[in-house]
């Protein structure tokens, strides 16, 4: 009796089990035709929305695979990676003096050099919280939870600065009209907006050859794997973390000034950046840095292809609702593939 | 033990002498004193609902919530559409209208009747899309929900902008009724409705310290500490961890209800991440999580630092009087990372006894046992 009741309990769980995988199959196919479908109706009907999706995803994409690697070694979703962009941002506005502009750009050499002052100021910043707040923590040997509360203290610390030093109105890096340009397909681009996604891309690309072309990429991935076993092989944790931060506050404070040539500068938009972050970063496995990629430009462009679809109910057709596009991302990604599109179980 | 309290004493007694001091100084008249303190203690009062409704969520529970402002807001809204009487007009448009607080004849009691009616209905809904929320999200890392969190507060807000005909849109809702309003003249209603959310407090207070100590909170504190264990022990996880998520979301929309109706209108504006996530964490955190008096007390310091800094600026030079309000947004940060950092604990800490039953028992065995703590050091 016991025996057969043991033996059936197995049973039903392992077909528990086996219906479990078999559902998230069906979701993972259902994922990737949902994203086909976006992308071809792009294609066809809404192209310019298309390549302004891409433009907006190359610069969440910047920020995703910062809080995924972040995630990935230090094992805390971080909050304060909105507001690190937008402070990103800030400094290049101060570091900003002139410079006239390179051919078709508004901005020229000064801008090149704000946006190196800003990767420098933002990786060393980085460091300066690890080393005085979420250092002290993990050598504490604090949950992730209390980590990433942490992060929301330091996260309206940057605002409340933002706020301080360059007070609460909306700022522009330079002022007067850009005319876009032609090109083929109907698609209508500014100069600036094609220097947002080389930019992008270039950096992503480095990232990607830093993670598997060097040691220290190795060392990093070996610690997202398994910390403990990284550890044990002799790998100096300390120093993965340090290059962890000077990369993800780098590429954050990159990202920052991208975001503010394509559109503006506030200090209350940083927190606001949070969710379609963690949206690319979660859709696209949290830890892996292609999915923060993939993720990120997939978030970038449903947010403004929903909004040229014409449909007369929410969220189709209305600017306001861009957040509620990458909620609903999240949502569904939370509920049919919780590792995401290219995590590991 | 002596130590923290002294510290928790010194921070209440610093803020109360900070503000009255300079309330009685600045003030006209012992009315204009005594009406700025009522207005003060009211709003601690609200915050405090929220700061205990975070309580059951992360400090017994270990479920953190990032999107507090969320549920603020759904509780505000939802008893200012059940209260309010229907819209009229074309520039006035929002759904529900249910005229409880004036349409009940007379159950009314001067509109109280409408007003708890109103509350009920904003933790009924508030508890309904914070199950909904974590039907995908509770059962996989925390963090997962703090996304969540965060992600329905904002959409909440930007449905209450794009949706004219929802909640009227930017313009916000004005005319919110308010309970008893009819018995005394308007100057002095803030006493009342000082004793209002005072009520609302003490009412919820004892409800959560009655099941913190009951088995329930137990399994929750035991889920916090180690999930694995408590599920091994044949405790259903998931359940626990819900039902801890939607009372605490239930008791944060009451705090919306309790706070629309003491501002009369609300705009989506009114809910910032600020002032309805932020500062509640930060008033938790300093009181000390995974403690109802520790909440309240948080509530109290934090928001009387808030308002000192407040008062202090017009006496400030010109320079920084107009930078003070990032000062404080400055300050309530660090705050977070000092306590995190220092006082893990907050100025409270977590109470040890946890059960009503072994209270009794110690309280009934006291007498006869003398001092039983000094005996077993010796062995």
């Amino acid at each position: 009796m016991v025996r057969s009741l043991t033996r059936t309990a197995a049973l039903i769980g392992r077909a528990r089990r086996e219906y479990a995988v078999q559902v998230e199959k069906a979701g993972t196919v259902g994922l990737w035709l949902l994203i086909g479908l976006l992308l071809v109706y792009g294609i066809v009907d809404a192209r310019q929305y298309l390549v302004t999706g891409i433009i907006v995803g190359s610069v969440i994409a910047l920020g995703a695979l910062g809080i995924t690697l972040i995630f990935g070694i230090l094992k805390f979703a971080h909050f304060a990676h909105g507001d690190m962009m937008m402070f990103g941002a800030y400094v290049a506005l101060g570091a900003l003096v002139g410079g006239g502009s390179i051919g078709p750009l508004s901005f020229g050499w000064g801008m090149f050099f704000a946006m190196f002052v800003a990767l420098v100021a933002l990786a060393a910043g980085s460091v300066a919280i690890d080393r005085v707040v979420y250092r002290p923590l993990r050598q504490r040997g604090s949950s992730a939870v209390v980590l990433a509360i942490a992060s929301l203290g330091v996260a309206i610390v940057l605002r409340a600065i933002m706020l301080l030093w360059w007070g609460p109105d909306q700022q522009l890096y330079v002022s007067g009209i850009h005319p876009a340009r032609e090109f083929p397909f109907d698609i209508k681009l500014k100069p600036d907006q094609v220097f947002i996604i080389a930019t992008s891309f270039l950096l992503m690309a480095l990232v990607y050859l830093l993670l598997f072309r060097t040691r220290m990429g190795k060392a990093m991935r070996a610690m997202s794997d398994n910390a403990d076993l990284a550890r044990v092989t002799g790998i100096d944790t300390e120093q993965v973390v340090l290059w962890t931060w000077i990369i993800g506050g780098g590429l954050a404070a990159v990202a920052g000034v991208l975001l503010g040539i394509q559109s503006n500068l506030k200090p209350e938009l940083g927190f606001t950046l949070v969710l379609p972050l963690f949206a690319g970063a979660i859709l696209g496995g949290l830890g892996s840095p292609q999915g923060a990629l993939v993720g990120a430009m997939i978030v970038g462009i449903s947010q403004e292809v929903f909004v040229g679809i014409d449909l007369p109910f929410p969220p189709f057709g209305v600017p306001g609702y861009k957040p509620a596009v990458a909620f609903g991302i999240l949502i569904l990604i939370l509920l049919v593939r919780p590792r995401g599109l290219f995590g590991k179980t | 033990m002596p130590k923290e309290r002294l510290v928790a004493l010194l921070a209440v007694s610093a803020i109360t002498a900070g503000i009255v001091g300079i309330t009685a100084n600045d003030s006209q008249s012992l009315e204009g004193f005594i009406s700025f303190l009522t207005v003060f203690i009211t709003t601690v009062a609200i915050f405090a609902v929220f700061a205990l409704g975070l309580n059951v969520q992360w400090g017994y529970t270990g479920i953190f919530n990032f999107g507090i402002v969320g549920f603020f807001m759904v509780g505000a809204y939802t008893s200012a559409l059940v209260t309010k009487s229907p819209s009229s007009g074309e520039f006035v448009r929002y759904v529900g209208g249910l005229d409880l607080a004036e349409g009940l004849g007379p159950l009314n009691l001067e509109g109280l009747t409408g007003f708890v009616l109103g509350a009920l209905a904003a933790a009924a809904v508030s508890g309904i899309v914070a199950f909904l929320v974590a039907i995908p999200a509770l059962r996989l890392r925390e963090d997962y929900l703090a996304i969540a969190t965060i992600g329905i507060a904002e959409v909440f807000r930007r449905i209450a902008i794009e949706e004219e005909g929802l909640v009227n849109g930017t313009r916000g809702l004005t005319g919110i009724p308010r309970p008893l309003h009819d018995l005394v003249s308007p100057p002095d209603y803030k006493y009342i409705y000082l004793a209002i959310a005072v009520v609302v407090l003490v009412v919820i207070f004892v409800a959560i310290e009655r099941a913190a100590r009951s088995p329930w909170g137990r399994v929750l504190k035991a889920i916090r500490e180690d999930e694995l264990a408590t599920a091994a022990s044949g405790k259903n996880i998931w359940a626990f961890r819900m039902q801890a998520f939607v009372l605490g979301a239930m008791i944060m929309g009451i705090g919306g209800a309790v706070y629309s109706a003491n501002q009369g209108s609300i705009v989506p504006d009114t809910f910032s991440h600020f002032f309805g996530t932020f500062i509640i964490w930060a008033m938790l955190m300093v009181g000390g999580s995974g403690s109802n008096r520790g909440a309240i007390l948080g509530a109290y310091v934090v928001w009387g630092f808030w308002t000192l800094t407040g008062l202090i600026q017009p006496h400030l030079p010109e320079a920084l009087e107009a930078r003070t309000s990032y000062i404080r947004d400055l300050l309530i940060g660090l705050l977070i990372v000092v306590v995190l950092l220092l006082r893990p604990n907050g100025l409270m800490g977590e109470e040890r006894r946890v059960s009503l039953f072994v209270e009794q028992e110690d309280k009934r065995q006291a007498p006869r046992m003398g001092t039983p703590a000094t005996g077993s050091a010796k062995e």
